[in-house]
Order: C-alpha cells, then structure tokens, then sequence
C-alpha cells in the first residue's frame, strides 16, 4: 500500500531542505523509534527537522505523489504511540519552528509555531501577566502536540482543556495544501468547525504549523489546599459534595500515599505530609486575598466535615515546590517503580470517580497485579497505571488486555470514555468503538479519507 | 525542651525595586512572606519538640504587619510568636537587629535552644544568628544540616563546612542557624490557623524590653549605613583556576595582587 522511501526521494528531499536537516538511516537517533508510551517502536526512514508552513506543504505534497507515510512528532511525550512511524516512511519533527511569534493584547492572543514547548508558553505568559490555563503534567511537551492530542491537565476543572484555548490554526494537508482554520476571533459560527477536528486528531488529518491560543488574565493569587483522608474512597467521595457546594476551585487532584512514596523516591525529596493513606489537592485562585481566603475557608471546612483530618495551606513558591513537583512526577515515579507500564487514561463522570477507583483496587486484587492510580478527581479523568512488576513478557500481555478489558468496560457502563487527555493513537485503537460506536468509527474513517485520500498521514493511528 | 526560633518577614518574590534616592527596598504594595530560609529551622524546631516534648516560640522584629509571620509560626505549630516593633528599630543594621533580638530572647524567659535560618532572602548576610549568639553569650554553629541528639544537656550537630562535614557536641542552650533544604517543612495547617487565640499573640515596644539600651538599636545604633544600593553591573568574563585549595588561594592572591584590589 505505501512506498518504500528511495534514493531518489531522500535526494529530492535533501535537496528541498538541505542535508543539515536531513536524516536517514543509522544517523537517526533511536528516540524517534518511539514516544513515551513502552511496547511499540518502529524508525522512521528519514526525518527531516522542517523550519516553515511552506516547507512542510512541498514535502506532503511530494510524498502524497510518492505514497511515503509521514509522521509529525513534537518532543515525543506522547502516552499513546501516537508519533510512532509504525509504517516507517518520513518523520517530521517539529521542535526547531518554536518561535512565540506574536503577542497580541488587545486581543489576549499569543500566536506560535508547533515546536514551542508548553513551559516556554507558560512563562511566557506569566512575564506578560496572562495566563496559558491548559497545564498537563508534561511541561516539555509541544504546544503542537498539545494541540493534536487535546490536552487537559489540571486547571480544566475551571478553565477546561486545550481545545478550549485554540482561536486559529494552520494546517498543511496531506495533498499539500495550506489551510487557515479559525482566526483571532471570539466568535465563530462560520460553517463546519475544520479548527475543532484538527484539535485532537493525533495528526491524523493534516500537520498544525501555526496557532493563534487564547490567553487570560493571569490571577494574582493562586493557592492549595492539601487535605488529608482516612481512605481514597472518603478523599473522593468528597468530590462531589464540593461541585454541588459551587466552589470555584481551579484543580481538584486525587493522589494515595503510595504514589506519593513512589514521587519521593524518584526526586530524592520528601512530601511534607505522607501519614495519610490518600489525598486531595484543591486549588482556588484570584485577585483578592478576602475572596481567595473566604473561599479556601468554605472548601476547609466542607473538607474537614466530610472526614478530611485538616487542610494545609500551599500559599507561597515554595510550599508550592513542595506539593506540586511531586505531583508532576507521578507518572515518571511510578515508571520507575516497575519494568514497565501501560496507562488508562480514561474519564468518567465526575460523580462516578469514586466508584471507579475503588474498582481498579477490585481489579488489581483479582488479577493479583499493582495498579497504582492518580488523576484530576475535579473533571473525572484519572490515571490507572497497570504495573508490570515481576511478569514475563507472555503473562504480562494477557493480563494487560484483561485489565485493560475490565476497566474499559466499567468506564463505558458508567458513561465513561476510553481517554480524557492522552487520546486514542495507535495503543487504545481496539478501545475506540467499544467507547462511541461503530458508526461513529465509520464516519471519522469517511472524515479521514476526506483530509487524506491516500491515508499517508499517520497511518495506523487513531481510526 | 523548650525552643525559640527566631523568624523575619521577606518582601515574596525576588523582584524587588530600589527607592534610587533613600536606597531602601519598597515594600509598599509587595506581598511578603516568611523567609524560606526559617521555614527550614520551624520544621527543625517542631521535630524536636515531637522527639522529646517541650514547646516552640518564635520572634521576630519589624512592622506591626510582621506578626503575619508570626501567625503563621503557630498555624505550623509554635505555641506562642512575639513581635518586637517600635519606630526606634527601623533602620536597624545587622548590629542593632542582633541587639534588639537579643534583648527580645532576654524577656521571654528561659530556654534550650535558639534556632534561626541561614540567612534572609533579602538582607542575605547571614550574620544575624551568630552575632545574637555572641550577644547572649551562647555558643553556635551555622549551616547546620541535622540536629542527631538531645541528650544529659548537650545537642549533637553536623554542620556543612563546604569541605568537611564537622559533627560538634554543643552545651545547651545554644543557638544553631539551619542550612537550607535539610528538611521539609510541615504545611501551616487551616486547624490551628482558626484555633489561634489572641494571648498566644505579643507585640512589644522599646519600653517593654527591661534590658535594652536604646542607642543600641534602630538606626541610631547601626554602626554601618547603606550608603546605596544598586543592582550590579553584569560582567560575565570569567577565568577558570583548577588546583588544590592551597594552590588556588595563591593564584587568586596573584590575581588580585595583579589587579592592586589588595
């Protein structure tokens, strides 16, 4: 179905961009073999390091021609296998075009190019007194791949996901043309949404190189609250008594002692507080102290009456340091405490959180493996992490799917999806029409055929 | 055992400006905080306490708005903040600060140990404890990585001398200034911040102190004056000089002997 890359398409292509930002063969670096999900790894023919829109457009169009797959890939951290060249062919890697190419205030936009990293945005923001809310754990991931995998993070309790900060993008099709999705408008009701199926289609559909984001006002205080609970099951079930209660929180994250252990280990520095079997950390922001305090007062006391044992103050830089670098290294510390892992990323109703993480203890005692777990209890999306540990290879991939299984299929009896965050890719494909159906499987396929005629955009991904 | 640990609100970021004609830093409008560095000596003191009981108090000196760190000396723990604030202690120097502080342990009566940070994010002399120390007569030792054992009146330290780790057995009391990042500090925690009661509270003035001069504080008392601050020039040339200690204290007084800077 595709062509293999040949002598002469890698001298075309060399000859397009020029031989500094070409590569083949035993000069790629294996880290282009795979992101950061473990288990499937393919090398890209060639990968060439594009610099512009026009650029990327001459090498789609040619390998369109050619029948040569191509995979775009920003730092590589995806979770799904999504930057994963499965069929070999050409990859485009996007770090180099990583300009912040203009900040417009007067209409709280900033517009980048794919390659800019999302704590590059983040600080950029900030120096200018605006906030970037999406915040996803990965701080050195791209905003392009942001941006294609529809990340959520923490702040999406409040200020929702990526998809929610895209104001414009450009796009180069898989047949090479240049497409202007969107624009720096608030406002849009001007036929079919081309921006919005970009926004989470893994690179499927066509390659972002530019994108217009929307930007806040940056609250001049943030700060947590991290309370302590008897079980995970209190900790969660007091979740939804704070949505009803209309508490305007910006993060409501869930963590169990043992992962916060595990955090521990992996950065060499202590949690201040580790006697509490699990925890939640809440987050207000603002810009008035009197409101602020009112607020973490209300959400304290609702906490401590539904079984939290006190509720600590993370008000400056470094308690802040303290709480949330642990936080943000979950995922690398429980990595590290296993040979190996495969995550479910899924989301379920935010009055259901409770429910599903005391199945996955159910499941972990049923099939006798650790499956440690952490999320944003606040929008209902959480992070299952299926250890594993002592295994063989053999056992280790039966179980999987059976783990896999039952927690995919207690999420969608609870009307729950297979990904809140880290998207479909090429790992969670089998999950995808158990989840919205086959018609709807059918439709994205007719939607893809419709972007991609000779499906050489990221092929095996997604649909 | 029974602790002082001696605190001073920080202007809370480090991006202060500089009045150009007074030289003094404004603080007007700049949310503060308390000095990372103490955060460091509270969770010392508050382990101590847990280990072998007693209770933990804390002193600072400054503006009235300053017992907001004292407030949240107790929501971490502390039984009892006292603030020493008087118009006769502006413009203190590290002197006349280690003076009046001095006087401040003075009136809070008797004692084991006094615990302070490093240094201060915005004075960042580090000069404070171990003059206090002096003052009171107390032996001390500063960059202090762990307190290893209370036991028959002595306390067992282990300080970081850069090159060596020195363990020293010190009499109590004694005053210790903590390194930064030796712990982590304990959260202040939402039920003891509604639990606070006015009494645990104390602000005293000038007057209130029995054994202080006043000549000897404030501004009047500060034998240095900031004559100007003034953010430095950036100079990023650099020489590089590898060798043992002794051989690179003789290159570096070649350098500046070289230079006529001694």
């Amino acid at each position: 179905m595709y062509n293999k890359l040949k002598q002469e398409d890698i001298a075309y292509l060399t000859n397009l961009v020029g031989a500094a930002r070409m590569r083949t063969g035993d000069a790629i670096s294996e880290d282009y073999s795979h992101d950061e999900m473990g288990g499937v790894s393919r090398m890209p023919d060639a990968l060439i390091r594009v610099m512009t829109t026009e650029e990327v457009s001459a090498i789609l169009r040619y390998a369109n021609e050619r029948r040569i797959p191509v995979v775009v890939r920003g730092s590589g951290t995806g979770l799904v296998g999504a930057g994963v060249p499965i069929e070999g062919g050409i990859m485009l890697e996007t770090t180099g075009m990583n300009q912040i190419l203009e900040l417009d205030e007067n209409n709280l936009t900033v517009t980048v190019q794919p390659g800019v990293l999302l704590m590059e945005l983040s600080a950029f923001a900030e120096a200018h007194g605006l906030l970037y809310p999406p915040d996803p754990g990965e701080k050195s991931a791209t905003i392009g791949g942001n941006i294609s995998t529809n990340a959520g993070g923490m702040r999406a309790v409040k200020y929702g996901v990526t998809r929610d900060y895209v104001r414009a993008l450009t796009a180069v099709l898989p047949t090479g043309e240049i497409m202007h999705c969107g624009g720096k408008v608030v406002k849009n009701s001007t036929g079919y949404s081309v921006k919005d199926l970009l926004i989470g289609a893994e690179g499927t559909l066509a390659v972002i190189t530019e994108a217009v984001l929307k930007l806040v006002p940056l609250p001049a205080i943030t700060v947590s609250l991290l309370l302590p609970f008897d079980s995970i099951k209190a900790a969660i079930e007091t979740v939804p008594v704070l949505v009803r209660s209309k508490a305007s929180l910006t993060a409501i994250e869930f963590m169990e002692r043992d992962t916060i252990l595990f955090s521990e280990d992996y950065l060499g520095k202590r949690f201040p507080h580790t006697t509490a079997p699990a925890y939640l950390l809440l987050t207000v922001d603002g810009n008035d102290q009197m409101v602020v305090d009112k607020e973490l007062g209300n959400v304290a006391e609702l906490c401590i009456a539904h079984g939290a044992w006190d509720a600590f103050i993370v008000d400056t830089q470094e308690r802040k340091d303290s709480v949330w670098s642990a936080r943000g290294a979950f995922l690398e510390a429980i990595k590290a405490s296993t040979t190996q892992m495969d995550e479910c990323d899924v989301v379920v109703p935010r009055d259901r959180v409770a429910e599903f993480i005391l199945y996955t203890h159910e499941v972990a005692a049923q099939l006798n493996m650790r499956i440690p777990s952490f999320g944003h209890a606040g929008d209902g999306n959480l992070h299952v992490y299926i250890c594993k540990d002592a295994l063989e290879e053999e056992e280790w991939e039966r179980m999987l799917l059976k783990a896999f299984d039952l927690l995919y299929g207690k999420a969608h009896e609870m009307g729950g999806l297979v990904s809140g965050e880290h998207g479909i890719g090429y790992a969670k494909r089998a999950y995808l029409s158990r989840a919205v159906g086959e018609e709807q499987v059918m439709l994205m396929r007719r939607i893809k055929a419709a972007f991609d005629p000779n499906g050489i955009l990221n092929p095996g991904k997604v649909v | 055992m029974e602790i002082i640990v001696c605190v001073k609100q920080v202007p809370g970021t480090s991006e202060v400006e500089v009045d150009p004609v007074t030289g003094v830093l404004k603080r007007d409008g700049v949310a503060s905080k308390m000095n990372p560095y103490d955060l460091f000596a509270m969770e010392a003191a508050m382990s101590l306490v847990e280990q072998y009981g007693g209770s933990v108090k804390t002193l600072t000196m400054g503006p009235p708005q300053a017992m907001a760190v004292l407030r949240e000396t107790l929501y971490m723990g502390a039984e009892q903040g006292t603030l020493l604030s008087d118009r006769k202690f502006a413009g203190a120097d590290v002197a006349a600060t280690s003076y009046t502080l001095k006087c401040g342990v003075e009136s809070m009566g008797t004692y084991d140990l006094i615990l302070c940070g490093k240094q201060t994010t915005d004075g960042d002399t580090a000069q404070v404890g171990p003059e206090m120390a002096a003052r009171l007569g107390l032996e001390h030792a500063s960059n202090v990585l762990s307190i290893e054992a209370v036991k028959d009146g002595y306390v067992t330290v282990v300080s970081d001398l850069d090159e060596k780790r020195q363990t020293q057995r010190m009499k109590l009391p004694c005053l210790l200034c903590m390194e930064k990042d030796v712990n982590t500090p304990r959260l202040p925690s939402y039920k003891r911040k509604c639990a606070v009661q006015p009494t645990q509270l104390y602000t005293l003035s000038a007057a209130d102190l029995a054994t202080l001069d006043e000549s000897k504080c404030g501004l009047k008392g500060s034998p240095t004056q900031v004559e100007r601050i003034f953010p430095p020039d950036k100079n990023t040339d650099k020489t590089l000089h590898e060798g043992t200690p002794e051989e690179l204290a003789g290159m570096l007084y070649q350098t500046l002997a070289a230079r006529k800077l001694i």
